[in-house]
């Protein structure tokens, strides 16, 4: 069996010693999980070794950790993988590499505090935000005698969010969080749309706009798509905010205090006429929008603005917007000839129809093989497996 | 090796708020031999933002600038992480579901474009991966004029051109997220590991909360200036926005001076061809790349 080294992040409260880093060398099969290891590593080298786990089987949502840098399931990554992916800086010849094996990381989940070796306590940093999304049902009016009847295909839509088992590996991995601990983060506001998107919620407006204020709500995340990868169970987090975003702005016209709203109606407007991004109207119009923005300006957008201008005139200094139509919003040249009405064109039609596609409801179509070709379809062309049965990416 | 030439989207960054990134991307190419064919009809990619706002708009507009590329019978190159990300999402909802895209196209048809999925598939790709997988790096080693000796670079990769990982193609092509790396030793530079090289520099949300923006640039750049570097390198001119631009700002919230440089990707490569920094519009930064020239100049020219 292959030999297999684990570089562990250690801490022991008691002993009054910082964390430190302690190296194992574990026999197991490659196909075994890095949870398998850190058991081995337990019940033959060291009783003293810290790990929350449970059904071993990326089910219960135990066993988030850290390996090689990336936030996931423990149970649900090989260690033969982990290995391969530890190993490739020196596979690429990268220099300071040294070419030998590298151990496979693995820490304690970050953006929580630890309690002792690989466990975290999730109370501040998940649990507390989880509640903060009110996380249940608030449906209107007195409760039908049986149960709540809905049409199905009205719940498949809220199938991604409902697949949560609350690891915290989003968590640990947000990029927002890491600078704004406050930050409502991707479980809990994943946890928020399984609300908004419910038929049978009466307060979809209200979550929203509570959401859209906060400011360190739904516009506080950066599209990172860290959450996206770390999640064992591809519920995406960072797909329902920004589809939070979409109906809080779009459905329920919500006007936030983050300019949320505002940035993007001024990004989406400055397209359709000019096709390509005009950044000083952009600024412009995300702070105070249109004519009644300009004559009333709020005190954030005062803010704002004025925060802006040591940057531009920062900007006009070196020559990056020594040009009127860089330094004056508007100026910025349409697309030429009748591109930008083709443009309009496209706005025209999208704005009728809204399609959303979602590929983990929708899957991806399975494409027949060419007709003058034995070989089956491509691989590129598999249809999507089952949500739980998705690997380790 | 066969001459490379591509359909060519600049972006909307590289030509309003760093146009330094656009100038040094066209004389790079042409000394590289690479010719690039200017989308210049082409719109924005949206940014994820208009998706935001609409999801099919954004589609449409991105299944048109592919429709384009393809009119010109040449796979598309882009000089921009952001727009790698946003484009690359939504070419795959195109490419997965015909009737969606039957759909999509009924809005081109009366500019007589069409987007096809064709059986390789559309090809998108930012210039670090023309660069990593269709000049290659031995091609490029060989093109170095003045190598960045004693250079200490860090790479600064954005975002969108390394996730989510269902997207960016690691299958075929598992060291996407290594190319900077390469690229900086292939040039004759030293890599310089920091905390940040794959984090997010905070641009999406500067209007958003300035705060939690700068603080990630901030961080990042600082600890970059710990691990001992020059400057840093990125393919997205959104990152540096946020890491140049704003980088005074970032000092600010950071409360700490930061001044390290922050170079354009083309930048980089045109130095070690042999450009001067001039010629490739670095006076143009916010944080001063002085630093980088008294480096490069006391190296030994190949």
């Amino acid at each position: 069996m292959p030999e297999y080294t684990l570089k562990v992040r250690r801490y022991q409260p008691e002993s009054g010693q910082p964390a430190y880093w302690q190296e194992f060398k574990v026999d197991l099969d490659p196909d075994l999980s890095v949870l398998d290891g850190l058991l081995q590593v337990r019940d033959r080298q060291d009783g003293s070794l810290v790990v929350r786990c449970s059904c071993r089987a990326a089910i219960c949502g135990s066993c988030g950790t850290k390996i090689n840098g990336q936030s996931t399931l423990a149970c649900k990554t090989q260690i033969g993988e982990a290995h391969e992916r530890a190993n490739r800086r020196s596979a690429a010849g990268i220099a300071g590499s040294d070419g030998g094996e590298s151990p496979i990381v693995v820490e304690p989940m970050a953006n929580m505090p630890v309690v002792k070796d690989l466990v975290t306590d999730m109370e501040s940093t998940h649990w507390a935000k989880i509640r903060r999304v009110t996380p249940w049902l608030i449906p209107e009016g007195d409760p039908p005698e049986r149960e709540y009847v809905v049409p199905p295909e009205s719940m498949i839509d809220v199938t991604q969010s409902v697949s949560c088992i609350q690891c915290g590996a989003c968590v640990s991995s947000c990029l927002s969080m890491e600078a704004d601990p406050e930050f409502i983060g991707p479980a809990a506001l994943a946890k928020a749309y399984r609300f908004v998107g419910d038929p049978r919620d009466a307060q979809t407006r209200q979550r929203l706009y509570d959401l859209a204020q906060d400011p360190h709500g739904i516009y506080d995340c950066t599209h990172c798509f860290s959450c996206i990868d770390a999640c064992p169970k591809d519920v995406a987090p960072m797909d329902q905010i920004m589809r939070l975003r979409r109906i809080a702005t779009r459905d329920h016209g919500i006007t936030d205090i983050n300019n949320g709203h505002r940035h993007e109606a001024a990004f989406t407007k400055i397209i359709q006429k000019k096709g390509t991004l005009d950044e000083s109207l952009l600024l412009q119009e995300s702070y105070a929008q249109g004519i009644a923005g300009k004559l009333k300006p709020s005190m954030g957008a005062i803010a704002g603005l004025v925060g802006s201008i040591p940057t531009a005139v920062r900007g006009v200094r070196t020559g990056k917007m020594r040009s009127l139509t860089k330094l004056i919003p508007g100026v910025h040249k349409k697309l030429p000839g009748d591109a930008q009405e083709h443009v309009q064109r496209v706005y025209e039609h999208a704005e009728e129809h809204r399609e959303e596609l979602n590929l983990y409801i929708a899957g991806e179509e399975e494409i027949a093989p060419e007709p003058d070709e034995e070989e089956a379809a491509t691989p590129e062309a598999e249809v999507e497996p089952e949500p739980d049965e998705v690997g380790e990416r | 090796m066969s001459a490379l030439k591509l359909a060519y989207w600049p972006g909307c960054v590289s030509r309003g708020f760093t146009p330094e990134l656009h100038g040094s991307m066209a004389v790079v190419a042409d000394r590289l031999g690479i010719e690039l064919v200017e989308l210049d009809r082409a719109n924005c990619c949206g940014a994820g933002v208009i998706a935001e706002h609409n999801q099919e708009l954004a589609d449409t507009l991105n299944a048109r600038t592919f429709a384009l590329a393809q009119g010109t019978g040449l796979a598309m190159m882009n000089i921009c992480s952001t727009c790698q990300g946003a484009q690359s999402e939504c070419q795959q909802r195109l490419d997965a579901d015909s009737a969606y895209r039957a759909h999509i196209n009924e809005a081109l048809s009366d500019e007589g474009i069409e987007y096809v999925k064709d059986k390789d598939g559309f090809t998108n790709k930012n210039f670090l991966w023309v660069l990593a997988e269709d000049y290659g790096l031995d091609e490029l080693k060989a093109k170095v004029a003045r190598p960045l000796a004693g250079l200490r670079v860090g790479p600064f990769y954005g975002c969108y051109v390394i996730r989510p990982r269902s997207r960016i193609g690691y299958d075929e092509h598992p060291e996407r997220d290594l190319y900077l790396e390469q690229v900086i030793e292939a040039l004759g530079g030293e890599v310089v590991e920091y905390d940040g090289a794959r984090k997010c520099c905070g641009f999406p949300v500067i209007t958003m909360n300035r705060e939690t923006s700068l603080r990630q640039a901030g961080t990042h750049l600082a600890d970059a200036l710990d691990a001992g570097a020059d400057c840093l390198v990125t393919p997205c001119p959104l990152c540096h926005l946020n890491l140049d631009m704003q980088q005074p700002e970032a000092a600010k919230l950071a409360g700490r001076e930061l001044g390290l440089a922050v170079l354009h990707l083309p930048q980089l490569v045109g130095l070690a061809l042999g450009f001067e920094p001039d010629e490739l519009g670095m006076g143009k930064h916010i944080a001063s790349t002085e630093w980088v020239e008294e480096r490069l100049t006391g190296a030994v020219p190949a």
